[in-house]
């Protein structure tokens, strides 16, 4: 009893002070206690003490505890504890709840120590034994360690894989909850048909407080591991039309950006949308993402030419007559019918013969009771009367928007020897970049459209930090003529869309007189960045570079590659050749953007390689001498 | 631990033990809670849930008898499993044979035998010989 209570007290003082605990530690507490635990191991028998065999687990799951408190991050007790661990594990028998409590305390301590990897595989193994045991406890207690374990362990939990999946089928709340997670912690490229099958099967049956949940987590996984895009779509609409309802509110502006970018996919996907809402639109997810895609993708719906599965034979009536329904529909939350209206207002450009009656549709809204829908009947009623002409132009189609989570700011490879860790953020990383791989389409956006058609603001929740910066340059995007609030996520086009057409003057590029700087001059090859900058969004920053050589010979293969620190994006475009002529008689020029939204000082490190005369030269350099208007 | 409630499956408490302060109106409104949460459950779920970032560990005793223990997040839940069921036997090595009835009627005693045990919320005597041997003496002295 008092050997019982002292180390509970040392476990409460270690636990509140880490001063104790390294006292503790040089005391040379962890060899007492080592000894203390063998010996209660092998002693004899100790009636008043036991249970049912084992003697005084209490006492051994203290010690434990305490070893683990002690080992924790530090490698000296870490092994003086390790064999007496692996004993312990060994000798104790696990047919009664008793040996595996002191099991499961065992494995916890293997885990949160510094113990050696054939200790971690051996508390691994236990952990199996536990999910095949018949008792529900155990069960429980398995899954909940596996989920703790698996971010460090992965390799050795996915051999237990189909016993968790089996557990998604167990009829506890708690297991099922638990096996939810760990199935989704252990997704990967490899098992991931397999188990989204699982998944998708249990979705269908699992109570609505885990239909959110497993959705979102389902969506996550298919976006990451995703095989082929139709078995990504195949996927997300299986979804919506299971657990519809459920599915989270910002889930939806994702799926269209991820529709809008499998472009080959897209007669296929709205035909499995338009079959979908065919029967049932009473889940507003879907409806929301089929009525987008039909009204973007309605020609080639009614064209009736889809590669992938059977053309179905759809006229211009019937598409308008479900999006009507959605429309009129009492199910239909607000939002809904702002994006069926819309879909309506967008086919009348691309439906030939269905005009009128689109005509008519919209001005029926004109006098609907919701401000919104009301707001953007009588919009699209104003295009129908007085700009028929930019009516195309303007419900063109939507450029394919880039993914946001992975892109995040060009990350440099450190090809050469030169090190310099780049800890610091604002340090930019040495050594070269492969021009324009990452390929922020986005800035082409940017710099390509004139008129800027529907955009859903960029979903807010998206995990990936890095994508920060993007998501102020949509919101940026969306604030053109007039403020609209921007993480509002389910608005899916700023109301002032003519507003945003009449007032602002079309995309600007040039800036008044920025003065172009001489970034590098040395060996006869000279380097001048020209700026420019954009009135509508302010954060980018166009840099044109000019190469001459005032040398005798040519410099040929000339390669120019650029980092900037990471808060700052940067994509090179193409230069015009590779070769400099000689006696500054022609130049290169190549274009570098770059997207700077925290508004920051601009900085770059070059880096030049060429051949001149015979030899190949290699240069690095750096520029810090950008005028403050380039990235004011 | 930090508190540990029996109650029959009526939803009558028989014995209620808090390891921490709290009001009480807070403990009615959580033994209500809880002991409702805990009825609900069907005999072959696990014995473990999740409850206001607590653990709650019950076991089901002499088929109308829950005996529930709310432990933090650190604690072990199958010790605490061997906990409620040294208690249990603690009581019928002093009742001989225990069953609900003695509890009721002699329900002072129970508390005493839960002080010797464990105290604080943590166990105090891990030695079942010495627990009872300290409630011998106790009864010797009241006589």
């Amino acid at each position: 009893g008092v050997l019982h209570t002292s180390v509970v007290l040392l476990t409460e003082m270690c636990e509140r002070s880490p001063d104790m605990l390294a006292h503790f530690r040089k005391v040379g507490l962890v060899p007492q206690l080592v000894r203390i635990l063998k010996n209660l191991i092998m002693s004899g028998y100790s009636p008043e003490h036991d249970v049912s065999g084992i003697s005084d687990p209490f006492l051994q799951v203290r010690i434990l505890r305490l070893l683990r408190i002690l080992g924790r991050n530090d490698d000296d007790s870490s092994e003086a504890m390790n064999d007496i661990l692996a004993q312990v594990a060994t000798n104790t028998e696990t047919s009664k709840n008793v040996g595996n409590a002191i099991l499961y305390e065992t494995v916890l301590t293997i885990m949160d120590i510094k113990s050696e990897s054939g200790l971690r595989v051996l508390a691994i193994n236990i952990l199996g034994r536990f999910l095949l045991n018949n008792d529900k406890n155990i069960r429980y207690v398995a899954l909940t360690s596996l989920l703790k374990t698996v971010q460090t362990d992965h390799n050795a939990v996915q051999r237990h894989r189909s016993t968790i999946v089996d557990c998604l089928k167990d009829l506890d709340v708690s297991i099922k909850r638990r096996a939810m997670e760990l199935s989704f912690a252990l997704v990967n490229g490899n098992n991931v048909r397999g188990m989204m099958k699982e998944l998708l099967y249990f979705l269908d049956s699992c109570e609505p407080e885990f239909k959110a949940d497993c959705a979102s987590g389902i969506f996550l996984a298919a976006e990451k591991y995703a095989p082929s895009k139709r078995w990504h779509i195949d996927t997300i609409m299986r979804v919506l039309t299971t657990a519809g309802s459920y599915v989270r509110d910002d889930a939806v502006p994702n799926l269209i950006q991820l529709i809008t970018n499998s472009v080959e996919m897209h007669a296929y996907t709205v035909q499995r949308l338009y079959k979908a809402i065919l029967g049932d639109y009473s889940q507003q997810p879907l409806v929301q993402v089929a009525s987008w895609c039909i009204g973007e993708y309605g020609d080639l719906l009614v064209s009736g030419q889809c590669e992938e599965e059977e053309p179905i034979q759809v006229t211009e009536d019937e598409v308008l007559d479900i999006l009507e329904s959605v429309l009129i529909s009492n199910m239909s939350a607000s939002v809904t019918r702002g994006y069926a209206l819309t879909a309506i207002m967008k086919l009348s450009t691309r439906f030939t013969c269905t005009v009128n009656r689109i005509k008519k549709v919209v001005s029926i809204y004109g006098s609907s009771i919701d401000v919104e829908l009301q707001q953007r009947a009588v919009e699209y009623n104003a295009l129908f009367k007085k700009y028929d002409h930019m009516r195309p132009a303007l419900l063109e189609r939507m450029p394919v928007m880039e993914k946001i989570t992975t892109n995040g700011p060009t990350e440099i490879v450190q090809t050469n020897g030169e090190t310099e860790p780049a800890v610091l953020e604002t340090k930019p990383p040495p050594s070269g970049l492969q021009p324009a791989s990452q390929a922020n389409d986005l800035l082409d956006l940017l710099g390509g459209s004139d008129i800027t058609p529907v955009i859903p603001t960029a979903p807010t929740s998206k995990p990936a930090s890095a994508g920060g910066e993007l998501l102020d340059l949509l919101g940026d995007l969306n604030l053109t003529g007039s403020p609209v609030s921007a993480p509002a996520p389910q608005i899916a086009q700023p109301p002032f869309l003519l507003d945003g057409l009449s007032s602002q003057p079309l995309f600007n590029d040039i800036a008044a007189g920025i003065p172009s700087i001489t970034a590098y001059n040395k060996n006869g090859l000279k380097i001048d960045f020209t700026f420019e900058r954009s009135n509508t969004n302010p954060s980018v920053t166009v840099i044109t570079i000019q190469a001459s050589n005032s040398t005798e010979l040519d410099m040929t293969d000339f390669v120019f590659q650029a980092a900037v620190p990471k808060t700052f994006q940067l994509q090179l475009l193409s230069p015009s050749s590779s070769v400099i002529p000689a006696f500054n008689s022609g130049t290169i020029t190549q274009v570098i953007k770059v997207l700077n939204p925290q508004k920051q000082q601009l900085r770059m490190r070059i880096k030049l390689t060429y051949n001149h005369k015979g030899s190949a030269m290699q240069d690095l350099a750096e520029v810090n001498n950008f005028p403050p208007q380039s990235w004011q | 631990m930090q508190f540990m409630l029996l109650f029959s499956r009526q939803g009558k408490l028989r014995l209620q033990k808090w390891y921490v302060p709290l009001s009480d109106k807070e403990k009615k409104k959580i033994t209500r809670e809880l002991v409702q949460t805990v009825l609900t459950r069907k005999p072959k779920m696990c014995s473990f849930l999740e409850w206001r970032d607590l653990k709650i560990v019950y076991k089901r005793l002499y088929a109308s008898l829950y005996f529930c223990c709310a432990i933090e997040d650190q604690d072990n839940e199958l010790i605490t499993l061997e906990i409620i069921h040294r208690y249990v036997e603690l009581l019928d090595k002093y009742f001989g044979s225990v069953c609900e009835l003695d509890i009721i009627f002699n329900f002072e005693k129970a508390y005493f035998i839960l002080d010797e045990f464990l105290l604080g919320g943590e166990v105090q005597e891990t030695s079942k010989k010495n627990v009872l041997k300290a409630i011998e003496q106790a009864d010797l002295l009241q006589e």
